[in-house]
């Protein structure tokens, strides 16, 4: 089955509190691609992303409408646990993905829901740990973890379900220079299609030679990275600021 | 309020851990569909969040402090059932991890603390929901008042359970008297904080509210297109009327619980109540040295000694809720059988 | 408090009462303050049997007696009632240096303290020689339903996320010049926690979305691998035994 990594059409979607978050989203990320998805808070990317597999929107029960299509197949309820083991979701807080009592059952979580027990669960947990530089800490509890840690071994949960995209939330956020360096060089080292929020541009254009720009539920700009930071005028009409001294068409990018 | 060790007598014990292992096994049947939706995090968060909370003391009065129990909070929240396995799951970590309250006491404290609360709270909270404006605000007022009945009457049912089961003869009248003068000041403070977290709920997500799930508004869906359309929103689960059921088992336990106090005030009094007032007194001045929220749990147990008074109720409860079940069968027999024939 | 709320009151060590599985311990927790608590209060010999036994108890699993005696501190409540029943209690009276009070109240105050406090050292034993995880696994291995296992290991997992939280608030408030006292004081807090709800309760559903994505059907894996070996079950067992043998005795020759 082939077809693009992530094909969405028309998405619409309102909480159940009322407050609609999008309204109307197109988009279409082929396999083996970095992009990065920009936009002001609030303007609806955790909520899009959290459609990508099937945990809102209609598919989940919620109100909404429009086409989703993962590896160029239809989101549907029946391929619920196939999308969730290609789509790994990293979220923001590592808090909120970290909710075992160690390391090693939460790395172990989603492997363990794919059906692998024993040493297979045991080999894929290693290997997880492995690939974020983690494997010393497979017995700590994770609140005794530091925030950048965390975060990897965030990332490890997902590795550890061999995902084809990997979406991740505002993965530098709160992180130490050293720590969001460690974590560019982890993820730079994937071979999955990448799809990352961020507000951290530099890393942006560091990491993904794409961008999408999304504001007020939409997305306003899809172009590459270096271009679209570019832009003063569609950056300043969308509220993203360049870091001070920063020139987005000096610095090397991934393009080659 | 954590009863320890030793402080009821054995088959008081053993009866209040009978009514918590059958209220956690019926509540555990009941929450099931509500747990598989919302996810067990769910309910684990709001245990951590009624633990933490517990740890805050607020002034009662007289320089004593109180703290919340959280049972009638937690139905309004995430539901009666789901709220009795909080509850329980609270005393059972601070039973086991934290060394507080006993472990042959357990039966007893799930009984007063996470039963009889959280009952006798959603209890009120549907009743007075009838009579309020249907919108989800309402759910605000009706909780005050669950949050502030349920604490009382979790001390009344102490006193009913030592009036069976205390190891020591001592005047019931006045001991029900400071138990449910005290948690009335309690249940103050508890309908004070219950009020302002459930207005803060209603106002960033009332689609939380287990209570006022069924109150809530249409949604408005503007689609890619600029059209709008009217469309029910997400409901997971439904508030279910348990409201008969829940009504006749909170009528019945109230029944007794009046009976037992009633029995109590009879009770031949030896003592003078100025005593009984100066020693209840001293035990509650004590509880105000733990004035720092959250300083350390050893010094947040010492905030549950003005509390120490709430207890738990024993048989009273047991034959309670044997009685309301009973009848809560029968009437849902009955009902059925209604509805068949007609 | 030494480390954070989700350790519970671990006291790391290495002792022969530390390594037993916790299932044996729980149990063995359990039949020991049941023997206590069904010893009737005038036989003084059997509670400092008792007493011996927890003494031996924290002596083998190397805890500081110092944060024995803190931890006591839980207690502190029933303290205060029990010390109040000699003075409320109704029956025959003594004298005691010219203060009335009433034997049977002096009895039960006796009962009290004493049942209380070697319940609560032997749960300190249990908590401070049990991790968290130890103990979730456990009450598994004991047949707790697995939706209220699940319930307790998120709490569990929550308890210093959420705690953390609440101290942030107290420290923000306070920095703002807020000292406590009275008038407003309940203001304050009430809308802290209410604040703190909402926190708690969407991190809760933001949980549920995270094991979602990872494949979450509605079980959770078990915790524990291998059950308890007989031995371990004699030897966690041995000192409740003798408990419930000086409990017996104590029915028999005390009565």
């Amino acid at each position: 089955m082939s077809g693009p990594s992530i094909h969405v059409e028309r998405l619409v979607f309102a909480y159940p509190d009322g407050r609609q978050a999008l309204f109307g989203v197109d988009f279409t990320i082929q396999r083996g691609e970095r992009v990065a998805l920009l936009g002001p808070n609030g303007a609806g990317k955790t909520t899009l992303v959290l459609h990508l597999n099937g945990i809102l929107g209609s598919v989940a029960g919620g109100s909404g409408s429009g086409r989703i299509q993962i590896g160029g197949s239809d989101l549907h309820r029946e391929h619920l646990p196939e999308v969730r083991r290609k789509v790994g979701l990293v979220f923001q807080d590592p808090d909120d993905q970290l909710f075992m009592p160690t390391v090693r059952d939460d790395v172990a979580f989603g492997p363990a829901n794919l059906g692998l027990r024993g040493a297979d669960l045991e080999a894929r947990v290693h290997e997880a740990l492995v690939q974020v530089g983690m494997q010393d800490h497979a017995d700590v509890a994770p609140h005794h973890l530091s925030y950048g840690q965390r975060r990897r071994v965030a990332v490890a949960t997902v590795l550890a379900m061999r995902p084809e995209v990997l979406v991740l939330d505002e993965p530098s956020s709160n992180l130490d220079p050293a720590s969001r360096r460690e974590l560019a060089d982890i993820l730079s080292g994937l071979d999955v299609t990448l799809l990352m929020i961020t507000h951290d541009l530099p890393y942006a254009l560091q990491l993904c030679e794409r961008s999408l720009l999304m504001d007020d539920g939409r997305i306003v700009a899809d172009g590459s990275t270096r271009d679209l930071l570019g832009d003063a005028h569609l950056m300043s009409a969308h509220r993203l600021e360049l870091p001070y001294g920063f020139d987005p068409l000096s610095v090397p990018g991934p393009e080659r | 309020m954590h009863v320890p060790d030793g402080f009821f007598d054995a088959p008081t014990s053993v009866a209040t851990g009978l009514i918590a292992a059958g209220a956690v096994g019926f509540s555990l049947q009941r929450a099931n569909r509500e747990i598989r939706e919302t996810g067990p995090a769910l309910a684990g968060l709001t245990a951590a969040f009624v633990f933490a909370v517990q740890m805050v003391n607020f002034p009662v009065g007289a320089g004593t402090s109180g703290h919340l129990l959280g049972g009638a909070l937690a139905a309004a929240l995430v539901g009666p059932w789901s709220a009795v396995l909080v509850m329980s799951t609270v005393l059972l970590v601070q039973g086991l991890l934290f060394a507080d309250g006993g472990l042959t006491a357990l039966g007893t404290n799930i009984t007063l603390m996470g039963l009889i609360t959280v009952l006798v709270g959603y209890f009120v909270i549907r009743t007075v929901l009838q009579v309020l404006p249907k919108r989800v605000g309402s759910v605000v007022p009706a909780t005050t008042l669950g949050a502030l009945v349920s604490v009382p009457v979790a001390a009344l049912a102490f006193t009913g359970l030592y009036a069976i089961g205390g190891a020591v003869d001592i005047p019931l009248g006045k001991l029900a008297t400071a138990m449910v003068g005290w948690h009335i000041l309690v249940g103050l403070g508890e309908a004070v904080i219950t009020a302002a977290v459930l207005s803060a709920v209603v106002a960033t997500r009332p689609d939380l509210v287990y209570a006022a799930r069924h109150l809530q508004p249409d949604l408005v869906l503007v689609d890619a297109d600029g059209n709008s359309s009217t469309v029910s929103p997400d409901r997971p689960i439904a508030a279910k009327p348990t409201g008969r059921t829940l009504g006749v088992g909170i009528a019945a336990t109230l029944l007794v619980a009046g009976v037992v106090s009633l029995f109590a005030s009879a009770h031949p009094d030896g003592l003078e109540f100025v005593g009984a007032r100066l020693g209840f007194d001293g035990a509650a001045k004590d509880s105000a040295v733990a004035g720092s929220p959250l300083a350390d749990y050893g010094v947040s147990g010492i905030g549950n000694a003005q509390v120490s008074g709430a207890l738990a109720g024993i048989i009273g409860v047991l034959v309670t809720i044997a009685v309301g079940l009973t009848i809560a069968k029968v009437a849902s027999l009955r009902s059925s059988r209604a509805d068949k024939a007609a | 408090m030494t480390g954070s709320a989700g350790d519970g009151l671990l006291v790391v060590a290495d002792s022969r009462i530390h390594r037993l599985p916790a299932q044996v311990k729980i149990v063995a927790l359990f039949v020991f303050v049941l023997a206590v608590v069904s010893t009737p209060a005038g036989v003084f010999w059997a509670f400092a049997l008792y007493g011996a036994l927890l003494v031996w108890c924290v002596v083998l699993a190397k805890l500081p007696p110092l944060v024995v005696m803190r931890r006591l501190a839980v207690e502190t409540p029933f303290v205060v009632f029990a010390l109040v029943l000699p003075f409320v209690a109704t029956g025959p009276r003594v004298e005691v240096l010219g203060v009335s009070l009433s034997q049977s109240g002096v009895l039960g105050s006796w009962n009290v303290l004493a049942k209380g406090t070697l319940g609560v050292v032997a749960a300190i034993v249990l908590s401070a020689t049990t991790g968290p995880r130890a103990l979730l696994a456990g009450l598994e291995r004991l047949r707790l339903p697995s939706t209220l296992v699940a319930i307790l290991s998120f709490m569990v997992r929550y308890l210093s996320v959420v705690s953390d939280d609440l101290q942030r608030m107290r420290i923000a408030r306070e920095s703002r010049g807020y000292r406590g006292g009275r008038a407003g004081h309940l203001k304050a807090i009430a809308g802290g926690v209410g604040a703190l709800f909402v926190r708690s309760f969407e991190r809760g559903e933001r949980v549920h979305l995270a094991m979602q994505s990872r494949g979450y059907t509605g079980r959770m894996p078990l915790l524990s691998e291998s059950g308890a070996a007989r031995v371990q079950w004699v030897e966690g067992l041995a000192i409740s035994l003798a408990a419930v043998v000086i409990a017996v005795t104590a029915r028999v020759v005390g009565l």
